[in-house]
């Protein structure tokens, strides 16, 4: 049988349609050969380039680097007889695993109709009765801290101010770049965000696939993360870290672990991990250290033990539907920083039911976490820190206001590099050479280029926190956190705005 | 919709503030600080004014005065109750007022000097003050119409709604001697017309009086608020006396360091410290970051023994401080200030963020 037969009870018509301009297309082959999914050929027979459409994740590589301009992508209008409830995705979804009997797998973050409540909130600003101030003019600080506060100040014996503080991180701008694991994304990718983070003062996060040793020398701004396949945790890479986290959960899956194929796991992938090459390498959905909360704060001082207590540990936990009472054992835990990261959030691949309908929102799991542990008097023994999915500094004001300390981005800054969201990393043929490990691809990505777009965004979207704070008259970013009443809801039921803490537009 | 009263909504207000304190601790009546902050009644709109004075009960130093509105019969008898049960009354009276055509609508207005039971204090486990700071919490959130509005020993708020000249004939602060007096003038931007949310806003010994709109307000209130406090007005001046309770009585910082941490220096300035005192600041920033109050404001602290003078870190408000002789002079406009002392020895602007402390000499008050 050829390999290209498919069952007509199988198929599945192309989701898109590369529409090529044959009086523009001057058969440079360019798209030929930057397509890892062999979409394009050169048809000698009939002496021009053609495109199977079937092949097409609409990752936009031929249609940025075509130098005529003669390449795009449409969404294919062929259609079935759809219905509300029977839309083509749920089709198509049924088709897949009546073939194949297998679990519908997906990545980057659930693109499902939820609200977003960042876009039902509104930002104030002064007018007449204190004046708004310009970030031109005057100074307007973005500097973050995180980690715990004092809960009494000391003095010495001579009355002066005892000024030790916990291990503390700080941040010139209250925006960190999120988990992503090597071997999930690429080298090159991994030595953008350090050397991102490095230059903005910031932190970028290992994910868990241990830390390249190449990367060490940009520790001071690495937090390294430890997850339940412990993969690449030894003592070398606690102590390299500015900061430790243990991750419980990931927005995109939670309650699951994760599954990186073992074909991927080759040379400073296998060594970084340590693990074989060749080898699965599979996060079990629980640490089977970690069956209840005490456990955790086991975990917590291990860390802390093995690291001399001179490194904060973060707490990474989904947003689930009891949030808030779990972040508050966590506060217990004797963790310094929690991070929560919600529904939206992106993964490189996941069991697609399971992102699409797991989880809640960040903008609400944010306000009832903060809400609870100010309730409990414990919000300053524990920062917070959200992520998934926070799409541009405005997001990052609300979340601010809502009560966070800072935010992680990873979506974002895969865009920044390059990502052009075609949701297929788990296929490891990123033409962008940001989630794949073949190094043809991998090379595209250049790390002098890739590390730059991240400052410049960054930059960007502080210069544009700094004026949205200017215009509500607040200098100091710690003056907005949990600064609710700088906060609206339109179109908000009397419940949301309860949760979210805020008033409706117009109140 | 209903307009909302002082607590139910938040009201911003602009202001006038003015403040003496004499430095060997003699005292004088209220007459030249009325006349100061007469000079100006354009700054405030009628609808609220106030004093604070301290050092005028000498005899009854020791015990802590409860000035209170009653917005009823059931009200009062409800709290005195409550007071009945958890102090010793020294002295209790109706609060001497003239009767001016220019205040209106005045509720019930009781003067208490209370002793704290000493057995009921030692059951909360905490000290005096503590054990009053609780027990004013309680009736100004719990019983419904009345509102304790000072509580400090040997010291008093005034306040009303009214232009704060008329409301300093209204308390008879001419029969006051105080060694050191501060007044303010309110222009809310809304007419909530409750004595209540009239400053100064005070705590036990502790009274602010502010002009400004501070935009950190519902950062450093939900903050505040995990320590046992209530805003229960919405203020900014009601948070910002909490803020300066918390770190000086609760967190034992000088009132120095607890304007530092309200208006903290910026980071440049900071990095520009000797190591030692950037050590400090910074640990201040850090530890109690959302306790820094942005936006405008001029404040002056009255406390016992003392005076400070704070503005934001930006000095977006006006304040000058004047020197003649024995006495300092703060004042929103210097105009507040001539007219009382037209022969300054020394006049400053303090800058912003700087805090200007007074004291009175050798603790002879």
């Amino acid at each position: 049988m050829n390999d290209n037969f498919i069952s007509p009870l199988d198929y599945i018509a192309p989701s898109f349609e590369v529409v090529r301009n044959p009086d523009k297309c001057i058969g440079c082959r360019a798209c030929e050969r930057q397509c890892a999914n062999e979409v394009h050929h050169f048809d000698f027979d009939l002496g021009k380039m053609v495109a199977n459409d079937a092949n097409c994740v609409n990752c936009h590589r031929c249609v940025s680097i075509c130098p005529t301009h003669a390449l795009k992508i449409v969404k294919n209008n062929d259609t079935y007889r759809e219905s509300a409830n029977w839309t083509y995705d749920n089709i198509n979804n049924v088709i897949r695993q009546s073939g194949t009997g297998g679990v519908l797998l997906s990545s980057m973050g659930n693109p499902e109709k939820f609200p977003v409540y960042w876009d039902k909130m509104l930002i104030n600003a002064s007018q007449v009765t204190n004046p708004s101030i310009d970030p031109l003019r005057e100074p307007m600080e973005t500097r973050t801290f995180l980690g715990k506060k004092p809960e009494k100040v000391e003095f010495d014996s001579k009355g002066n101010l005892k000024t030790k503080l916990t291990p503390q991180m700080e941040l010139s701008t209250p925006i960190m770049f999120s988990a992503m694991s090597y071997g999930s994304i690429s080298y090159n990718a991994h030595e953008s965000l350090a050397r991102a983070a490095t230059e903005l003062g910031t932190y970028y996060n290992t994910g868990e696939g241990g830390l390249h040793k190449d990367f060490y020398k940009y520790g001071k701004n690495t937090i390294v993360q430890v997850a339940s396949g412990r993969f690449g945790v030894y003592k070398d890479y606690l102590e390299q870290g500015a900061a430790i986290e243990i991750k419980i959960g990931q927005g995109a899956k939670p309650g699951i672990g994760g599954h990186l194929p073992g074909t991927k796991i080759v040379g400073d992938i296998s060594r970084t991990r340590m693990i074989p090459e060749g080898s699965d390498a599979i996060s079990p959905a629980p640490h089977h250290d970690i069956y209840s909360i005490e456990d955790l704060r086991q975990l917590v001082y291990t860390l802390k033990e093995a690291t001399n207590y001179k490194k904060p540990v973060i707490v990474k936990i989904a947003a689930v539907h009891n949030v808030s009472a779990i972040a508050s054992g966590v506060a217990r835990s004797g963790a310094d920083i929690i991070a929560i990261d919600g529904f939206r959030g992106g993964t490189g691949a996941a069991p697609m039911r399971t992102r699409d309908n797991v989880g809640i929102p960040i903008e609400l799991a944010l306000a009832s976490v903060d809400q609870r542990l100010r309730d409990e008097g414990i919000r300053g023994d524990i920062s917070l820190v959200v992520g998934g999915s926070i799409r541009s500094s405005s997001d990052i004001v609300k979340a601010i206001a809502l009560g966070a300390d800072a935010v992680y981005i990873a979506t974002s800054a895969l865009l920044a590099l390059g990502c052009h969201q075609c949701r297929t990393c788990q296929s490891g043929k990123c033409n962008w050479g940001i989630a794949t490990q073949r190094p043809d691809l991998v090379k595209r990505l250049n790390p002098n280029v890739g590390y730059q777009r991240l400052v410049n965004l960054v930059s960007a979207w502080t210069h544009e926190i700094k004026e949205i704070m200017g215009g509500m008259g607040i200098n100091s970013i710690e003056a907005l956190r949990g600064n609710r009443l700088m906060l609206r809801g339109v179109g908000l039921n009397e419940k949301e705005l309860e949760i979210l803490g805020i008033k409706h537009a117009g109140e | 919709m209903p307009l909302l009263k002082e607590g139910e909504v938040r009201i911003p207000s602009g202001c006038a503030i003015s403040g003496m304190i004499s430095k060997d601790g003699h005292k004088e009546n209220g007459d030249r600080i009325i006349e100061s902050i007469k000079v100006m009644h354009d700054r405030s709109n009628g609808l609220g004014g106030g004093f604070a004075a301290y050092g005028i009960y000498p005899e009854f130093k020791d015990l802590y005065a409860f000035h209170t509105f009653y917005d009823s019969k059931r009200a009062k008898d409800e709290a005195e109750e409550y007071i009945n049960s958890r102090f010793e009354i020294a002295s209790m009276s109706v609060m001497p007022t003239r009767n001016i055509k220019e205040i209106t609508d005045a509720p019930l207005i009781w003067r208490y000097f209370l002793k704290p039971l000493p057995y009921k204090v030692k059951e909360m486990h905490v000290d005096e003050d503590e054990y009053v700071f609780h027990c004013v919490m309680s009736i100004n959130n719990k019983i419904n119409g009345a509102f304790v509005f000072s509580s400090g020993k040997d010291m008093g708020a005034f306040k009303a709604v009214g232009y704060p000249e008329d409301v300093g004939r209204y308390y008879r602060l001419d029969e006051y001697e105080a060694y050191c007096w501060t007044a303010h003038g309110r222009y809310p931007t809304n007419t909530p017309g409750w004595w209540g949310g009239a400053h100064p806003f005070a705590v036990l010994d502790t009274s602010v009086v502010h002009n400004g709109e501070i935009s950190s307000y519902d950062a450093n209130r939900r903050y505040i608020e995990m320590f046992g406090y209530k805003c229960s007005l919405l203020t900014d001046t009601e948070a910002i006396a909490y803020i300066v309770d918390y770190l000086v009585r609760k967190q034992g910082l000088s009132y120095e360091d607890a304007a530092h941490v309200m208006a903290a220096p910026f980071w440049d300035t900071i990095e520009n410290m000797s190591k030692k005192d950037k050590e400090k600041f910074k640990y201040l920033r850090n530890a109690f970051a959302s306790l820094l109050i942005t936006g405008p404001f001029s404040i002056l602290v009255g406390f016992t023994g003392g005076m400070m003078a704070l503005n934001d870190r930006l000095k977006l408000r006006s304040m000058v401080i004047g020197e003649k002789d024995n006495m300092y002079y703060v004042a929103s406009e210097e105009s507040a200030i001539r007219i009382i002392e037209p022969n300054l020895d020394r006049i400053w602007s303090p800058k912003g963020g700087e805090p200007v402390i007074f004291r009175v000499e050798g603790g002879k008050y």
